[in-house]
Parts: structure tokens; sequence; C-alpha cells
């Protein structure tokens, strides 16, 4: 069969009617700051991974409330936990422990 | 003899406007056109941004009100400029020689059923900030039945074009964040969402009520304007909107929707400025002599401006406005 290179693209969409709430719940338990982030982008602004690697915590996060936690993590893989984030974050969110917390609460399948 | 000051409009402006009047000597006349002293507040609930009860708030307000003439149910059916007067005859009969008129008119909802892409009277779980106060203070409406996922599309007739407003309402962020916190209070499974485009947190107290929003009732808040609003089979509402952070459309299916409606320029208000050719800017509202020292001035000798007649106000600068007439209003008639 001759391949046209023609599919159909997954939506990207977000839909919150499918979030997981079970497993936020269980986040905001281990880290309530979550819930305080104004999306200013200081942690982003300031972070030493994010000048080589994709990473962002604001956009994280984000994604972590619209359900799409795969790319929330892929988000801080590249991430060096050297807490410059946690020194400018203005709602003084403790932003190492959440990044430890994020990864602790979605690795876990 | 003592000098006559009509007071058009009974909202917390023009009883605030009329105590301290009283206490200066003049003989004060207010007509009120509906049956309630107080205006919008008579019909909050709690106030911004720390709670307090409106009722309360009202009652110190309707304290000080003995010696005032007051008028209720009446309207003001023409107003003739004199030579140092207003010649004001009333809907009641009773014609009025004004030394110094001070209009507090305010201001009325923008009808939310003008956005019909947000279904208001349309479908039957969308409903007004105002329906959301009332069914605070009596607990009572049909519509707001035990709601799991409730949402709150900021403003609704402000910052648009399309609704033939470009103003923003000043009033309405700090208000749904306050209604977000309490029917949270209320329902406390219920996932709260805000669709705001941006906050205007900007008084004293407010970015607290904002952070307790987030941090005790766990508000989400969504920086996206709502697109529309459509009703499914199990009329529930799914509404569309771009999470505007991450760049993607969102959706969510809600079973209750409440729109922030925002402040137009009061039919009241309309009404004397045509009596009178009073001006308007482009936002509706009156205009003021100018736009830094003399807020409570008109063009006109002897007429006075305050609160949300010209344009949005917090109650507490209705307030001050209020009090500033008074005294411009006392200056203006010892001179
Ligand atoms: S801790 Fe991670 S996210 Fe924060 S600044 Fe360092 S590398 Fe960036
Ligand atoms: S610095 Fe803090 S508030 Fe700002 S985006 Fe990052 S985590 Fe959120
Ligand atoms: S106060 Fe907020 S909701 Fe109201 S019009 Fe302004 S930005 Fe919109």
């Amino acid at each position: 069969m001759i391949e046209f290179g023609f599919g159909i693209s997954p939506s990207s969409r977000i839909n919150l009617d499918d979030f997981d709430k079970e497993k936020w719940n269980k986040l905001v338990q281990i880290e309530p700051e979550i819930l305080q982030c104004i999306s200013c982008g200081s942690c982003c602004a300031s972070c030493s991974g994010g000048v080589f690697q994709n990473v962002s915590l604001r956009s994280a996060i984000l994604n972590i409330r619209n359900g799409k936690t795969d790319s929330a993590m892929e988000l801080l893989k590249g991430c060096m936990l050297c807490g410059k984030c946690t020194m400018v974050c203005p709602r003084n969110i403790n932003t190492r422990n959440l990044i430890l917390s994020i990864y602790k609460t979605y690795s876990e399948k | 003899m003592k000098k006559n000051v009509l007071i058009i409009g009974g909202g917390p402006s023009g009883l605030e406007a009329a105590t301290i009047l009283k206490k200066f000597n003049y003989n004060v006349i207010l007509v009120e056109r509906s049956s309630i002293l107080g205006g919008h507040l008579a019909k909050w609930d709690r106030l911004f941004p720390y709670m307090e009860p409106a009722k309360e708030t009202l009652d110190v307000l309707l304290s000080n009100i003995d010696g005032i003439t007051i008028f209720k149910d009446t309207e003001v059916n023409s107003i003739n400029l004199l030579d140092k007067s207003y010649n004001v005859i009333l809907s009641n009969g009773i014609t009025i020689l004004a030394d110094a008129l001070l209009i507090t008119t305010g201001f009325d909802l923008f009808q939310a059923e003008k956005k019909e892409e947000y279904g208001y009277g349309i479908y039957e779980k969308v409903i007004t900030s105002a329906e959301l106060e009332e069914y605070f203070k009596t607990l009572n409406n049909n519509k707001i039945d035990n709601p799991k996922k409730i949402g709150f599309v900021h403003c609704v007739g402000s910052r648009d074009e399309k609704a033939a407003n470009r103003a923003c309402s000043k009033v309405c962020c700090a208000t749904a964040v306050k209604q977000a916190c309490e029917i949270k209070e209320k329902y406390p499974d219920a996932d709260v969402y805000c669709f705001y485009m941006d906050l205007r947190m900007f008084g004293r107290g407010y970015e607290d009520l904002y952070l307790k929003a987030q941090k005790d009732y766990a508000i989400r808040f969504i920086r996206g304007r709502v697109s529309e609003v459509s009703e499914d089979i199990n009329k529930s509402l799914v509404i569309k909107a771009e999470d505007t952070l991450s760049s993607k459309p969102i959706r969510v299916t809600l079973d209750l929707l409440v729109l922030m409606s925002g402040m137009r320029p009061s039919s009241g208000g309309e009404k004397i400025k045509k009596m009178l050719n009073l001006m308007t800017e482009d936002d509706g509202f009156f205009s003021t002599k100018d736009s830094i020292y003399s807020l409570q001035h008109s063009k006109l000798a002897g007429l006075f401006y305050a609160g949300a007649a010209t344009g949005p106000k917090t109650l507490p600068d209705s307030l001050h406005e209020a009090r500033s007439a008074a005294i411009q209003i006392h200056n203006y008639l010892n001179n």
C-alpha cells in the first residue's frame, strides 16, 4: 500500500472532565503549596537547567492541573534540584520539595 | 432660611452624603425611584475582601437618616435650571427649589442575556453574580441543586467591545473570588473554576483573599475568556475556553455557571442626563469637571456627582466620594 503520509493527529485539547483527582489530592496533601502558584514564570526565568534543556516548573504545574502529567514529568526531567527557583518564587513555594513530590506522586503508575 | 439640597438616588452614596449635609444644617431631600433604600447593597449578602455582612453596613447608613426628607417610589419628572437654583418636579406632584443637586444614580448591572454565547436565560444552570449573592442571603434558588462543578466567568459585559463596553467594572474580580470561596464553603466537594483575563485584585486585602481562595479553597484559576457555553443531554453545561498559559483549548463540564455581570450607567441616570443635557464619557457614565481635583463637580454650577454615577467604584470609594461631595456642596453654598 502506498503511504501518503496522512494521519489523524491526537487532540491537544485539555479536558478537565478526565482529570485524575485522586492523585492530585495526594500531591496536594504532601505539598499543599502547589495551590498557590500564580504562573508568574520567575522559577523558569532563574532556572539553570532551563538554559540548556526544556525545564519549566511553571508549565509542569499547569500541565498537572490540566491532566497532562506525562508532559509535566518531561518538563522536570532536566531539573538538577539546584533550588534557585525556591529562592525567587514570589508565592514562597518550596519548589524543590514540590518537584520531588511531583516525582513521587506521578512516577508510580 | 435653610438651603435645600436635593439628592437623586438612595443608594450608599446618596445616603452617606445626605447624612453629612444634614449635619451641615441643610434641608436635605432624597429621591429614590424604588421602594427600598441602599441600592445594590440592599441586595448583597457579604462584602469583599473581609466578608462583612452587607446588612450591617447598610444599617449603619440607615441609622442616621432622621431629619432627611425621603421620597421613595418617586421619580424626577423634570428639572429646570433657574438663575441660581434648580426647579425640580417630582412624580408625586411635589416641586422643590433646590440650591444644589447631587446625582447619586449609581449603576445598573449589565444584562447578561446580551452575551448570548454564555446562555443566560437559555440554559437553566447559568446564573448571574447578583443571583448567587441573593442565594447566599436566602439559600433559595432551584437552579443551585448540590452542584459538583462550578464555574465563574469574569468580565461579562466588561472589557468587551462586542458588548459595547471597553471598560473594566473594577469590582467583579474581587466579587468572583469572594463568591468562589463562599460557594466552596457551602459545597466543599465541588470543583470551582474561575475563568479570568487578568485578575484585578488591587485593593487592600484583595491579594490576601486571592491567596486564600487558592490555598484554603483550592479554587482553580484559568486564564482565558470563555468563548461559548452549550448544554448537553443531561442539562450539564459544556464550557469552552483557551488556557492561554499553556496555549491549549480547554473544555470542562459544569453544573453551575456564574456570570460576573459588569457595571453599566443606570437608567435613572440616563433620564437625568437628558433633562439637563449633561455630558457623559465614552463609557456612558457622567463626565466630571476634571479627572483629578474636581471629581464631584459637573460643568454646571450647583450640580454634583458622587459614587458609581461617574464610573465603576467599590463601596468604600463611593462613600468617600459622598463625603467629598458633601464638603464641595457646603463650600459652593457658602461662597
Ligand atoms: S531546582 Fe530545578 S527547576 Fe528549580 S531552578 Fe534548579 S534546575 Fe530549575
Ligand atoms: S515562581 Fe512560584 S509562583 Fe511563579 S510560576 Fe514558579 S512556582 Fe509558580
Ligand atoms: S474587575 Fe475583573 S472581572 Fe470585572 S471587568 Fe475588571 S477584569 Fe473583568
